[in-house]
């Protein structure tokens, strides 16, 4: 290691001569810090949008997949179906609770529900492919910010089987 | 190094003001310095410093006879905050009469000399303050007085600083982003070199780049009036891409190439200028995570102009502080 200017005081004339070389010297990484798989991995995907129900009552649902290996999540892999009401019901939980800006979700399709529709309206496959990816990249926004790691509500969502609306807001503890 | 300070002011059907220069002893071999001007631009001006006697000559050139009630010079430190611009603060105002009342008939010299007059502070020239020296010479007439002014710079030296500790610090957002960073010192001169690391105790994001940025803050007025205005003057890209566990990024950052001043202090309980700098770490979200740390920057002493202190300031600048010797935590 280098340690540069500490012997060369009286030769060099300039200060900026010996500090062009100069550093700190670092402490050394481990083999194991070196080669070990980073603390940082957390994925989600959206994935397979399926139409459930008939009539006045249908709706689309997504699946949300997470893998990661942050230790705060209670699961390492899990895997949810949730709806876009559910994704607003998170958005609403974060903006109340957490100090954080959250982004928007793609938007509501108002004009898409009205009836007598040539096409499909909501259920239509590009514009379910549109609005899974739009909530792909909502929630890998929200769920990689520090701050709304530590809210309950970002947990329920993605990891509980149901999205209990009736919880108990709260921060969460990493194990 | 010619400089020409002649602000002729034709006034309307007459051509013959009188014209006026100011020339200062020793102007051939008086330094001369650059300032950042209001505009951007850059002035080139002479350079003094604490304590020197400012002299010369005040040349009047006459086309005709010129009556006047007087002719005085004066050498003034001026403070003029930009949103009271009618009110500037004088902080030396010196006075010497050139002349009484009376008439000037042909092209005349006076000499004058203000023995070691008091600079305090350095020239400073920012974004809602400026602080200038300048000669002044006054022919004081009936209707409107004839007014020439000449700016000179001042610059504030120091000596090396007794206290000079590294900055170290352990900072970070609880289960998410530990980190240490050092900084060599907490003073440096303004061209000198911040040589420091930054460790990862605990990387739990994922990491795009990291970068140092040299705030500059500029802060003028006196509570609750105070209006703060910061400027970022350098952004410097110190690590590209996400670090694990245990890894040590090393900082060099040359300070010269940047327009920097040194730290003013509440200078006549006016304003004040600090420097900061502000690791700042981005995420793949885009999300920053930064520390900012008060720098305190100096103004080294020119070796060909005090030898006297040469040889201190050489040896305490030349001992780095040993790593791991002083620690803050914060």
């Amino acid at each position: 290691m280098n340690s540069g200017g500490n012997n060369g005081s009286g030769s060099s004339s300039t200060s900026s001569g010996i500090a062009a070389t100069q550093r700190i010297p670092p402490k050394r990484q481990t083999l194991d810090e070196a080669y070990a798989p980073p603390a940082n991995f957390l994925e989600i995907e959206v994935l397979n949008p399926i139409t459930h129900g008939v009539g006045k009552t249908r709706y689309t649902d997504y699946e949300i997949r997470l893998r990661t290996n942050l230790p705060i999540f209670k699961s390492k892999e899990s895997s949810v179906r949730r709806r876009y009401s559910d994704f607003e019901w998170l958005r609403g939980e974060l903006e109340r609770d957490s100090k954080i800006v959250v982004p928007s979700l793609p938007g509501k399709a108002l004009k898409r529900q009205l009836p007598f529709r040539s096409d499909d309206g909501i259920f239509e496959e590009s514009f379910v492919e549109e609005r899974r990816k739009g909530l792909e990249v909502f929630i890998n926004k929200v769920a990689g910010h520090p701050l709304a790691q530590n809210e309950r509500c970002l947990h329920i969502f993605l990891q509980e089987p149901v999205v209990d609306k009736s919880y108990v807001p709260g921060k969460m503890r990493a194990a | 190094m010619l400089i020409f300070y002649q602000y002729d002011i034709a006034f309307f059907g007459f051509g013959q003001a009188p014209e006026i220069s100011i020339k200062l002893d020793g102007d051939d071999v008086r330094k001369t310095a650059k300032i950042r001007s209001e505009d951007g631009g850059q002035e080139v001006h002479y350079l003094f410093y604490d304590g020197e006697p400012v002299s010369g000559t005040v040349n009047i050139a006459v086309k005709k006879r010129l009556d006047h009630q007087g002719i005085r010079i004066e050498f003034i430190g001026q403070i003029e905050v930009y949103y009271d611009r009618g009110n500037q603060h004088d902080f030396v105002t010196k006075v010497k009469e050139l002349a009484h009342a009376g008439e000037i008939t042909q092209n005349t010299s006076f000499s004058f000399d203000f023995q070691q007059v008091e600079k305090p502070y350095e020239s400073y020239i920012g974004t809602n303050v400026k602080l200038r020296y300048f000669l002044r010479v006054v022919v004081v007439r009936r209707l409107s007085d004839i007014v020439r002014e000449m700016d000179i710079i001042v610059h504030t030296l120091s000596s090396y600083p007794d206290v000079n500790k590294s900055i170290k610090m352990e900072v970070g957002i609880e289960d998410c982003l530990h980190i240490e960073f050092e900084y060599n010192r907490s003073k440096y001169h303004l061209r000198d070199v911040i040589v420091g690391k930054i460790y990862f105790f605990l990387v739990r994001i994922k990491i795009k780049y990291m970068e140092i940025v040299i705030m500059k803050k500029e802060t003028v007025g006196v509570s609750p009036s105070v209006f703060t205005e910061s400027e970022n003057i350098a952004k410097y890209e110190i690590m590209d891409g996400a670090p694990v566990k245990g890894e040590s990024i090393p900082i060099r950052l040359f300070l010269a190439p940047y327009e920097l001043t040194p730290t003013m202090h509440e200078i006549a309980n006016k304003f004040s200028v600090r420097y900061y700098l502000n690791l700042v770490l981005v995420d793949e979200e885009d999300r920053r995570y930064f520390k900012q740390q008060e720098i305190i920057l100096w103004r080294k002493q020119d070796k060909a102009i005090r030898h006297t202190f040469l040889e201190e300031s050489e040896g305490n600048e030349e001992s780095s502080p040993s790593p791991g010797s002083s620690t803050s935590k914060g």
